[in-house]
């Protein structure tokens, strides 16, 4: 029996990371929104390593937090061990990690789900995405309730259709022991949409209790804790540590002599996987001379003896798994409680979606994470946290929400999805930032917490605090500008001691200074002048701007010339095919892409420069050509 | 609009070595004015639709490079719409090419490939009728220069450019994953790392941008022809060029039947002399194809050197063989000059060289040799003899492309010295790959990952 159940403004199919963050941004701003799950005791899974944050993937957290997210303070909230990784190795690239208890995530982030204002969390199992007029309004679901709204998010992570992979057994699943989720990926298929299919894997998970530890290194958390959200208030929370061990000889061994009945090897998974993330049993293939591969114990959560064998994900046979597992120092004994497992899923292909993550064939209908083809929690939050805000948008008639390559890695991120034809899991990586010195995890906030506000998902309260952190930050460069050091025995006595420091020349300022590398920020403290009391993100922030300014400037610039090339729009209805002039490989790029501007035409594999002078004469052609037809 | 400023040689070479330089856009009269000095007054690009006469001065050794005419065009009234300079030179192609490297070094960029037109177009200057040629400009000339791209990897040049990209890359991908994956455990590019691989491709890159310096004239070589009646000392010629006795000289005529290439520098200038088959009708086969084989090389030849017999005269034949050489830069040679008498009518050589440099020479004696090579050098480095543009403009391209490699790849090694984390310092690192790469045309990010994901081991 069919029936209507409900009508919405906004419906997100899917709570995982994407979901969650979807449906939040929805809610927040002000759209009635209903978020379904197929399973309630599953919302905000964890379903692979319990760890959040890393270069790149932090610095997508710390944006999604000053857009007004949710997974940089619910991370806060269930860490059990926070790190500050690449210290010594700059600003662009100082990122965080924690490590999460899984269970106290999700609990937190349903708890969220709930209390919101606007939003229904419901289980059910979408069946079929529901068209009017070519345009999306509803999902039908497996009990045959019908949910209508204008805008539709579908953030169905691996479930579609997904295969779960140990050695010879292969039964369709999703992850972690849940269903897989097969009309949906039928029903967006028949409305045309395109799907592949990846491959991704986990490892497997070992009882604490049957490990020793004494012949692993600890691997502590930081001991001055930094926090992902901007908001966060200060908790003092008990850290757990990692453990740090070695596969052996005998490891690689094992692997070798059973890579026959490894479906990787065997032809039984065809489809391609990540290669930042590959199998133990790749790793050994393919770096052979190495003779060990480090791998990490890590803690799933606080109330559970289970851990994470980190550097391990395999799809190899459980009792494979198993001798594997017991070459490693210290896990002699060890015991296995989950075996590890490869899954194949069917992903969209993101060159059919907009910079907005709508769906180029189907207005209304949005989709986040990893359906788009992407990896990660983070970078399904940061996917989900955008398409919310657009469905948002969509329904409001509002412009959508677009971030540039300069502005953030969520704009890196969502371009290249859209632009590239990626062929494996997309992970974000810092290297493919090209103003990674703009985008730095330290500015998130002075970057974005203007636009949240704007769209409406960042409280007055956390603008107004933005503010006031923007203005200290303002303040104290020009006084860092404007102050000459005085030369006096006393500065000079100071300035020697530093490590290096010569006296400065007549007329040096704070900021000259600061400018040297051998002097640090707390340096200028040591001067015997008045120095204003300010909070310690200020001054790391007006240290960072005042150290590095000349590279900063030069990103900017570039930025700056990129932008004119965004800035010339392509009209999404131009028949490439009638373009004459463009290279074949271009034509049929463009075709497919639909670029929205000459900058991201640029950006598609195999497009020259040539092609784009074409492409601007043809533009000038046509705007020529109607003004004629008007007069 | 707000555009770069773009400069290009706009006019290839033409008689007594004029060619002009363009230059459009917002800097174009300031970047001129950092190049030129007027010989009165000074330039202040106030007056638009002027011509002032000066000189182009290299700024770093003070010197004057060329005496040129220079035209100030303000915007809107210039082919592009936009404040256009042309510097017009007269000191052949050496200084031209010259002139345009100052004048990118101020901050203009090089023009793509029909894209003076393509701005008039955009300004609303051309009108519709004229978008179809320019697009055909951009196409075919991109074409080109591809074909140039191409033939030139194949060439030293290119192999050594993807080895540096490939060293550079090396140290990128260990920079960047390290950076990418901190837990890893990897081996860190160390400062020290960074400096060594930095220096070692500076030296090359430096030594490769002084040996372009000289020109694709010099590097290349300009390739001269030798043609003629059997007979008439082709061979000897060569031979006497070469100082060696290369070819088979005999007093039977068709005695070379096959072309014969030899490169012989004279005066810094290589150049790839090439003898070949006496030109007559003839039934035998081999003889044959060895005629063809002559008229190929003379329409690949840029300088053409037709021999005459001084001992024989003027014959038919001989102003066949002229017409052949069509407008090809040529010179008319009569040998055998040491012979007692020769029998040439001064009337009938007028006729046949038809304004064409005469000179007199004897291949076996050797005389008149030396003023032959001072005219072929004047001849080149005049401008007369110029390679193909579009040669000229990768070269040029390329040259730049190196430069500003070399210039990030030293701002590197400062950064590590002064104490610049390594994020810093990849940026630079980074733009000097894609100033290399721009030379073939790819882009790092990709390269980049692959090459992390080859070298390293990674993964959870
Ligand atoms: N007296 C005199 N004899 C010369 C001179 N140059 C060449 N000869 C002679 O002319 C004859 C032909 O010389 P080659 O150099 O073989 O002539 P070619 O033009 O190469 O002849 P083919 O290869 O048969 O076309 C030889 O006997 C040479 O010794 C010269 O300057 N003076
Ligand atoms: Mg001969």
């Amino acid at each position: 029996m069919v029936y209507s159940a409900g009508n919405y403004d906004v419906i997100v199919v899917g709570a995982g990371h994407a979901g969650c963050e979807a449906g939040l941004a929805a809610a927040r701003m002000g759209c009635r929104t209903l978020v379904i799950t197929l399973n309630m005791d599953n919302v905000a899974l964890m379903p692979c390593n319990p760890a959040v944050g890393g270069p790149a993937k932090g610095h997508l957290v710390r944006e999604v937090d000053a857009l007004g997210g949710e997974i940089g303070l619910n991370t806060d909230r269930a860490s059990i061990q926070m790190r500050l990784l690449n210290i010594g190795k700059g600003p662009a690239v100082q990122a965080l990690r924690a490590q999460t208890d899984k269970k106290h995530y999700q609990i937190s982030m349903k708890r969220v789900l709930e209390g919101q204002e606007n939003l229904d969390l419901k289980q059910a199992l979408a069946e079929r995405l529901l068209i009017e007029k070519g345009k999306i309004c509803g999902v039908l679901t497996s009990t045959g309730a019908i949910f209508k709204a204008e805008a539709i998010v579908v953030t169905a992570g691996t479930y579609l259709k997904g295969r779960i992979v140990i050695g010879d057994l292969s039964f369709p699943g999703g992850p972690n022991g849940q269903f897989p989720s097969v009309g949906l990926s039928d029903s967006l298929s028949e409305l045309g949409v395109r799907m592949g299919r990846f491959k991704t894997g986990t490892p497997p998970r070992v009882d604490q209790k049957s490990i020793d530890f004494s012949k692993m290194s600890i691997q502590p958390g930081d001991e001055k804790p930094y926090q992902f959200s901007f908001v966060s208030p200060f908790v003092e929370r008990e850290q757990m540590p990692c453990w740090l061990t070695y596969t052996t000889e005998e490891t690689n061994r094992i692997i070798r002599e059973n890579l026959h009945r490894s479906p990787l090897f065997t032809g039984s998974i065809q489809s391609q996987g990540p290669r930042y993330c590959p199998s133990i049993e790749t790793k050994v293939v393919r770096f052979s001379d190495k003779p060990a591969h480090q791998v990490f114990i890590e803690p799933e959560g606080k109330d559970t003896a289970e851990m994470y064998v980190q550097g391990m994900s395999t799809s190899l046979p459980e009792d494979v798994q198993l001798a594997m597992l017991r070459t490693l120092p210290g896990m002699e004994k060890v015991e296995m409680m989950r075996a590890g497992y490869a899954i194949e899923y069917d992903y969209v292909f993101p060159g059919q979606l907009k910079l907005s993550l709508e769906t180029k064939i189907i207005p209304g209908l949005f989709t986040a994470g990893q359906i788009n083809g992407t990896s990660g929690y983070e970078e399904a939050a940061a996917q989900g946290i955008i398409a919310g805000i657009n469905a948002a948008l969509f329904t409001k008639n509002r412009e959508p929400f677009i971030l540039k390559r300069s502005q953030a890695y969520i704009g890196v991120m969502i371009d290249d999805l859209v632009t590239k034809e990626i062929d494996e899991p997309y992970r974000m990586l810092t290297s493919r930032a090209e103003y990674r010195l703009l985008l730095r995890q330290d500015n998130a906030d002075l970057r974005l917490t203007e636009m949240g506000y704007e769209i409406g998902l960042v409280s007055k309260e956390r603008y107004e605090t933005y503010i006031r952190k923007q203005k200290l930050v303002e303040e104290e460069r020009s006084r860092l500008e404007r102050t000459v050091v005085p030369v006096s025995a006393d500065t000079k006595k100071i300035l020697g001691e530093i490590n290096g420091a010569g006296l400065p020349q007549q007329g040096i300022t704070l900021a000259g200074l600061l400018r040297r590398p051998e002097v640090s920020y707390g340096d200028l403290l040591l001067l015997p002048m008045s120095h204003p009391d300010l909070p310690e993100e200020v001054r790391e922030q007006v240290k960072i701007q005042v150290k590095y300014e000349g590279y900063i400037k030069k990103q900017q610039s570039q930025a700056e010339r990129i932008k004119r090339l965004e800035e010339k729009k392509l009209p999404t209805d131009i028949d490439y095919r009638k373009v004459k002039g463009l290279s074949m490989e271009a034509m049929e790029k463009m075709e497919n892409i639909k670029p929205v501007s000459i900058g991201q035409a640029g950006r598609i594999a195999g497009v020259t420069p040539a092609d784009l002078s074409v492409l601007l004469i043809f533009l000038e052609q046509n705007r020529r050509n109607k003004n004629r037809n008007h007069s | 609009m707000c555009e770069d400023t773009i400069a290009a040689i706009s006019t290839p070479l033409g008689e007594g070595g004029i060619g002009i330089i363009k230059i459009s856009g917002p800097e174009a009269v300031s970047i001129a004015g950092k190049v030129f000095k007027p010989k009165r007054g000074g330039w202040d690009g106030e007056k638009s639709h002027t011509l002032v006469y000066g000189h182009i001065y290299d700024s770093h050794t003070g010197q004057a490079v060329d005496e040129v005419l220079v035209s100030c065009m303000k915007a809107p009234y210039t082919y592009t719409r936009e404040d256009v300079v042309e510097i017009n030179c007269h000191g052949g192609i050496v200084p031209l090419r010259k002139v345009l490297e100052l004048v990118l070094a101020e901050g203009a960029r090089m023009a793509e490939p029909g894209e003076f037109s393509k701005r008039a177009f955009l300004n609303g200057r051309l009108d519709l009728a004229q978008a179809e040629s320019i697009i055909d400009v951009i196409r075919s000339k991109t074409e080109d220069g591809l074909k140039i791209a191409v033939s030139q990897l194949k060439g030293d040049l290119s192999l050594k450019i993807d080895e540096l990209k490939k060293r550079l890359l090396g140290i990128l991908a260990q920079v960047e994953a390290n950076i990418d994956f901190p837990d890893e455990n990897l081996e860190e590019a160390t400062g020290s790392n960074i400096i060594i691989s930095s220096e070692e491709l500076l030296k090359e890159i430096k030594k490769m941008v002084i040996e372009s310096e000289a020109g694709i004239v010099y590097r290349e070589g300009i390739r001269a022809a030798i043609i003629g009646k059997p007979n008439v000392g082709k061979s000897s010629l060569l031979n006497a060029v070469l100082k060696q006795k290369r070819a088979i000289v005999t007093d039977i005529p068709g005695t070379t039947r096959d072309v014969i290439e030899e490169i012989v520098n004279i005066r810094g200038i290589p150049l790839r002399i090439i003898d070949t088959a006496g030109l007559h009708k003839t039934d035998d086969l081999v003889e044959k194809i060895g005629v063809e084989r002559t008229k190929e090389m003379i329409e690949q030849a840029d300088l053409v050197l037709l021999v005459l017999d001084a001992a024989i005269g003027l014959s038919d034949q001989d102003f066949e063989i002229i017409d052949s050489i069509g407008e090809k830069k040529s010179l008319v040679l009569v040998n055998k000059v040491d012979v007692k008498k020769s029998i040439i009518n001064q009337g009938d050589l007028d006729r046949l060289a038809g304004g064409r440099p005469v000179l007199w020479i004897s291949a076996e004696q050797g005389t008149g040799l030396d003023k032959m090579e001072e005219v072929i050098v004047e001849m080149v480095l005049g401008g007369q003899i110029v390679r193909s543009d579009t040669l000229l403009v990768a070269n040029i391209r390329h040259k730049q492309a190196l430069e500003k490699a070399a210039c990030y790849l030293e701002e590197a090694v400062s950064g590590v010295k002064s104490m610049f984390p390594v994020d810093i310092v990849a940026i630079d690192l980074r733009a000097a790959w894609e100033a290399l790469g721009e030379i073939t045309g790819s882009t790092v990010t990709e390269d980049l990952i692959d090459r992390i994901f080859k070298d390293f081991c990674i993964g959870k």
